[in-house]
């Protein structure tokens, strides 16, 4: 029972770690800009598809992976240009008009272009094997990888937040938009380049996510709403506050569907427990995320109530 | 400044409500003549489609009263659409086929719903408030996927058609064509009542500013919730409709898709002032049945009005009917 959990336990931290580096863009977005983007679960798909395509013609994991960054980094900018940088100074409600028409869109144009059918992507040779643990248990080396990656990249984002002059900026425009500007910042460079960042790192989280999961032209619409609930646990704005909720998430996310059901048993009949386990189990993220929010309204690192 | 824009602000609304009104009635004039026009013209599916139109109405007029007058953006008013969808389902197997005792037991479970997690959810504020409602309408609709007598995740099929006073008025396409069209006429004409009251003026004035209606004694609490309660409520009677239209129930109904979806079609229509929401309701549903017909890519085109219309309409398509003078006087 403990060698379960703990694979679960490692299940549900490489999950998080994936919900975080898209979350963390997410964050940024919403915090400095007070933008909703719906079309971020979309720039994670195109990371996917992006890296199927590349892998398909290259054959080169690693090649693939490196492309994939400054890919969805141009996509990211083209959509900035294009249509978010009209909208900063809208209210929410045109935001999501508009970022839900792009999903409608982007996913359309995926599906014309690659298809509906699920793609694979290989894994890299020196990473398709397993370690063992302690025990008899042993785990797959790329899950661990994509783990390692990920806390690789939430503590660069700490450097880059906590110790750099961008990072300052970004803290001082989170806290207060109009007092950076005033103080002669070029608040719009400041916009596009979080934004192109966070495109990057969604898009990469669909990319080192694509030999584990397959890629689809569903893969943005399943995580969006997730990350979604992590921000707003984490509190918005909060790149901390996005990586405990999405750790947090993405335990009680694989250990609730794992041991929800064995939990039950102890307590009601076979029958009843695996009905009931099959409600709480995904229930459960929303559960926690409401319970969240009644106890702290504004996240666990929330500052300021948003308007 | 403020004191002189409240002055206008009150003298303003009887010329505004008249235009607003005036392309209600136009619409209502324009759907009744549908099924004879389709029936003229020989397509017959037109009124199929036109009885969806109108049941997405209904509900994105619920949903404006709360986010249009209350500035409540609930992201999970899908699920009284599956309340709605599913009091029919269980009482027409408990034998119960009337109409009116469905409409009634889906208001009377919405109602409850809506009173408990919107007391809930009325503790947080902006977009924890569109958050935490979207958990609980995933919550609802998690309960029903795991509804195995029920059909769970792939939903199950009605017998028939509700009935009318025991008379099966809804069995042909004509007959829920003018249920639903009085429907929603009714549901317009108690929200247009209920946001000129003296309650959606304080509903209205808690959109402005919570603060200040504080300030001058009103606590914006049971206001919002009583509002967020009257919303769920005409939301089931979408779904009571959507339910009987299609013959079929499914959880996909209460999926956080739709629940976007609402919202997208009354940003699209106009927020606020109930006949954007209906436009809205009517007009997204005639874009992807009517786009769906050309080509099975109709997302690409819908998607791309979305954005277009978000870009260049602010105040969606009632906005673009005023700002064409084709409408006088709007919001």
């Amino acid at each position: 029972m403990f060698d379960l959990f703990l694979l679960q336990l490692l299940n549900g931290a490489q999950f998080g770690i994936l919900l975080f580096l898209v979350a963390a863009g997410l964050t940024l977005v919403f915090g400095i800009m007070d933008f909703i983007n719906l079309a971020h679960g979309v720039l994670y798909m195109i990371g996917g598809y992006v890296m199927a395509m590349v892998m398909g013609t290259t054959g080169n994991f690693w090649l693939s992976l490196v492309a994939v960054l400054p890919l969805t980094l141009a996509v990211g900018l083209v959509l900035e240009v294009l249509i978010f940088r009209r909208l900063y100074d809208r209210s929410h409600l045109d935001q999501v008009l508009a970022t839900f028409g792009l999903v409608l869109v982007l996913s359309e144009l995926s599906r014309i272009i690659w298809g509906s059918a699920p793609l694979s992507v290989a894994m890299p040779e020196a990473l398709s094997g397993s370690v063992p643990l302690i025990g008899p248990l042993s785990y797959p080396v790329y899950r661990l990888a994509v783990i390692g990656m990920g806390l690789g990249i939430a503590l660069l984002l700490w450097f880059v937040i906590a110790r750099t002059r961008v990072g300052m900026l970004l803290r001082a425009g989170a806290a207060n938009r109009a007092m950076v500007s005033a103080l002669g910042t070029d608040i719009n460079r400041l916009f596009m380049l979080v934004f192109a960042a966070g495109a990057m790192l969604a898009g990469f989280a669909g990319a080192i996510v694509s030999p584990i999961l397959s890629v689809d032209p569903g893969m943005g619409d399943s995580i969006l709403i997730l990350t979604f609930v992590v921000i707003v646990i984490g509190g918005v704005g909060s790149v901390k506050g996005a990586f405990c909720a999405a750790l947090l998430v993405g335990v009680v996310d694989t250990l609730g569907r794992m041991f929800g059901p064995i939990l039950l048993q102890s307590l009601l009949d076979p029958a009843a427990a695996a009905q009931a386990g099959r409600t709480l189990a995904p229930m459960l993220v929303y559960v926690l995320m409401a319970a969240v929010l009644f106890w702290r309204p504004t996240g666990l690192f929330g500052r300021s109530v948003a308007r | 400044m403020t004191d002189l824009s409240h002055i206008h602000a009150a003298a303003a609304p009887r010329t505004r409500l008249a235009g607003r009104l005036k392309l209600a009635l136009g619409v209502f004039a324009i759907m009744a003549v549908v099924p004879p026009v389709a029936q003229a013209l020989d397509e017959p599916f037109v009124v199929v489609i036109a009885t969806r139109m109108m049941i997405f109405a209904i509900a994105a007029l619920s949903l404006d009263l709360i986010l249009g007058y209350g500035a409540l953006v609930s992201f999970g008013h899908a699920a009284y659409l599956g309340f709605g969808a599913y009091a029919v389902a269980i009482l027409s197997r408990a034998g119960m086929d009337d109409l009116l005792i469905q409409i009634l037991a889906a208001m009377a479970a919405s109602a409850v719903f809506a009173l408990v997690t919107g007391a809930i959810s009325l503790r947080t504020r902006g977009v924890y408030f569109i958050m935490i409602t979207l958990a609980f309408g995933q919550m609802a609709f998690f309960f029903f996927v795991s509804f195995s007598t029920l059909g769970g995740d792939d939903g199950v099929a009605l017998a028939a058609r509700s009935t009318i006073a025991g008379m099966p008025l809804l069995q042909d396409a004509q007959g829920m064509f003018y249920a639903t069209l009085i429907l929603l006429i009714a549901v317009f004409a108690g929200l247009y009542r209920l946001t000129l009251s003296r309650f959606g003026r304080v509903l209205t004035g808690t959109r402005e500013s919570a603060l200040r209606m504080e300030a001058i004694g009103f606590r914006p609490f049971p206001y919002q919730l009583t509002a967020y309660v009257i919303a769920g409520c005409l939301c089931s009677v979408a779904g009571v409709l959507l339910a009987n239209q299609a013959i079929y129930v499914s959880p996909a109904y209460m999926s956080w898709h739709r629940a976007g979806e609402l919202i997208v079609m009354l940003v699209l229509g106009g927020v606020g002032s109930l006949t954007g929401a209906m436009i809205g309701g009517l007009v997204t549903i005639a874009l992807e049945e009517g786009l769906a017909r050309y080509s099975e890519h109709w997302r690409l085109g819908f998607g791309m009005i979305l954005i277009l219309v978000a870009l260049f309409s602010p105040g969606g398509l009632s906005g673009l009917l005023r700002r064409l003078g084709l409408v006088r006087d709007g919001k």
